[in-house]
């Protein structure tokens, strides 16, 4: 139940975050979503996000930020192995579940559906 | 004859033959139904695009026109239409239909009083028997061109307007019984700076003011010369700013003689939020609601300014403003 | 890179005007809203991440994946049913920031470019919203991993 609670206020929060940023600094949802991917990669990079996942669970791997630090992980992981090189060839190594989905499945919505308007 | 430098008198007064206003399925439920002539029942039309189903809108107008008024295709000497498709595409192919000479024009939401000018102007100068001036728009169509996806999930702000689907089209003639075209006053193009496309009416609105109180100079009159000064589609928040914008100046238009087509059509539907826009909503509410309060008596001179905002998807991410401008029509009919 | 033009005192008195008579965003409302859809979205992540565990027997560390998987279906089939805009409307950054934002993008814009064609409509407009969001993504995790990586050496 506690999990639940964690990832709800921690997922809530961030939301809240990302409503301040259309609301208050007028920023289109296109612009928020990319300030808070790089910001993940940026918290990643310090360290502070992996730790945000282990106490809230969902509520840190379901934001748009969650996909910059596994970006940024992915690279960090390759460099880890494989040296600087890494950094290029890793990236895409831990969203690739998200980017396929996204892929797919907005594909096959497009064979399916058409738009309401 | 020009009036000032800006403004055309019709010495002969081009007559209204007939008028049409088609909408869509959204449309058909809103406060001024039963002055439109014929409804769709979806956004398609029977075509795969939404911005092929604009051009069968528009030709829709055009063949309910030419239906009123008793004349065929052949009868019209040419045809002046617009609309907010990239390269007015729906205009032209619209006029490939109708086998009509055609004049494209852009003016954004402006384009049913620009189109109407024009037209008077040539019937007026015995340059025509008959000329068409039509105007359409496409909600799904113009929101995947200016804006999003439509069934991207971005919040609208209260700001934000909804684009009409539907067509207006007049058939003006040299005779007739019919409500008279009596002046025109061209706008410039005014910008002040604002930039957001989800707040056209704050974009349009010192366009409209720049019009209207250069054509109240330029041909002499008080606002109250007229039974109602409408601005084409500025919606709630610009009518506000209309208001507020002429009180500055002194001068103080009611709210029974002032009003705004993009209020009218849907009223304060929540759906809507600020109110109607795009080409359509002042050709249908001049062509299709205002005329009938006329020919019902409760109006006899009628000032129609169509406010338009000058803005594409590149100029708006460029960093640009959106320049707003207004033409302004008078009609008359004393019976 | 273009530059906003500096406004007139003219604009600058129009701009601030025009903004009085603004009607207001409800931004505490929207505030609340955002908060509650996008807790509840990350709260069925994580009920969807608890169920890989116990039932696929998916490794905890790995099982965000098939969770995302699962809610990117669903952003996209709410999408194609005309009903994710109308939810959107309500919960604002609820439903953009969290990965169903991401999915939302490029389904609605693959459905509404199916007029141009598979090719060039739905495959080559497919990314028109989402695209920023992996190219800065991209770009931000490269210098960042190089930046932490640079330190590392120097630093130790």
């Amino acid at each position: 139940m506690e999990q639940f609670i964690r990832a709800f206020l921690v997922g809530g929060a961030i939301c809240a975050i990302g409503q301040v940023m259309m609301d208050v600094f007028r920023m289109t949802p296109a612009h928020t979503m990319t300030a808070l991917v790089a910001a993940g990669a940026v918290l990643g990079g310090l360290g502070w996000y992996d730790k945000l996942v282990d106490f809230a669970g969902a509520g840190a791997t379901t934001p748009i930020l969650s996909f910059g630090n596994s970006l940024l992980k992915g690279a960090l992981a390759e460099a880890e192995m494989h040296g600087l090189i890494g950094v290029l060839t890793g990236i895409f190594e831990i969203t690739s579940a998200g980017i396929s989905s996204a892929i797919i499945f907005g594909f096959l919505a497009a064979l399916v559906f058409k738009p309401k308007g | 004859m020009l009036l000032g430098r800006q403004s055309w008198l019709f010495d002969n007064s081009p007559r209204i033959i007939a008028a049409a206003a088609v909408g869509g399925p959204f449309e058909s439920k809103c406060q001024i139904a039963e002055d439109f002539d014929q409804f769709t029942s979806d956004l398609w039309m029977e075509q795969d695009s939404f911005e092929k189903a604009e051009v069968k809108l528009l030709e829709l107008a055009c063949a309910k026109a030419l239906e009123k008024a008793g004349l065929k295709n052949d009868d019209i000497n040419f045809l002046l239409s617009g609309d907010l498709d990239n390269q007015i595409t729906s205009s032209s192919f619209a006029a490939r239909g109708l086998h009509i000479p055609y004049l494209g024009i852009f003016s954004a939401c402006s384009t049913s009083m620009e189109s109407l000018a024009l037209a008077s102007k040539i019937v007026d100068n015995n340059g025509a028997n008959y000329v068409m001036a039509a105007t359409a728009s496409h909600n799904a169509a113009a929101e995947k061109q200016f804006r999003y996806p439509t069934e991207y999930g971005a919040q609208k702000p209260p700001t934000a307007q909804w684009t009409v689907t539907g067509a207006g089209a007049v058939i003006l003639g040299k005779q007739g019984n019919g409500p008279r075209i009596i002046s025109a006053t061209i706008g410039k193009v005014v910008d002040m700076g604002i930039s957001d496309p989800f707040n056209m009416g704050a974009a349009m609105a010192p366009a409209a003011v720049d019009t209207i109180e250069t054509h109240l100079n330029e041909l002499n009159v008080e606002p109250d010369y007229y039974d109602l000064i409408a601005t084409g589609d500025l919606g709630f928040t610009g009518y506000s700013i209309v208001q507020d914008l002429f009180r500055k100046k002194g001068i103080c238009l009611k709210k029974n003689l002032y009003v705004d087509c993009g209020t009218i059509i849907y009223g304060k539907d929540p759906k809507v939020f600020s109110g109607a826009s795009g080409c359509a909503c002042s050709a249908i509410v001049t062509y299709g609601h205002f005329l009938n309060r006329m020919r019902r008596g409760e109006l006899k001179r009628i000032l129609v300014a169509a406010t338009g905002a000058l803005l594409s998807p590149m100029s708006y991410q460029q960093k640009e403003s959106i320049p707003g401008i207004a033409h302004a029509v008078s009609i008359e009919y004393i019976q | 890179m273009a530059k906003k033009k500096q406004a007139t005192p003219m604009q600058k008195d129009y701009q601030i005007r025009a903004k009085k008579l603004e009607p207001k965003r409800k931004v505490g409302i929207n505030i609340l809203r955002a908060f509650i859809s996008g807790g509840s979205i990350c709260a069925l992540a994580q009920l969807l991440q608890i169920f890989f565990i116990n039932v696929f027997h998916f490794d905890e560390s790995k099982a965000g994946n098939p969770a995302t998987a699962v809610i990117i279906f669903l952003a996209a089939l709410l999408t194609g049913l005309g009903r994710y805009d109308q939810i959107a409307q309500w919960a604002g950054a609820g439903t953009a920031v969290p990965i169903t934002g991401f999915a939302n993008s490029i389904a609605s814009a693959a459905i509404e470019h199916r007029s141009e064609g598979f090719v060039l409509g739905v495959g080559g407009n497919m990314f028109k919203i989402a695209g920023p969001v992996i190219v800065f993504g991209t770009f931000a995790a490269f210098v960042v991993a190089i930046i932490k990586l640079v330190f590392q050496a120097l630093g130790g």
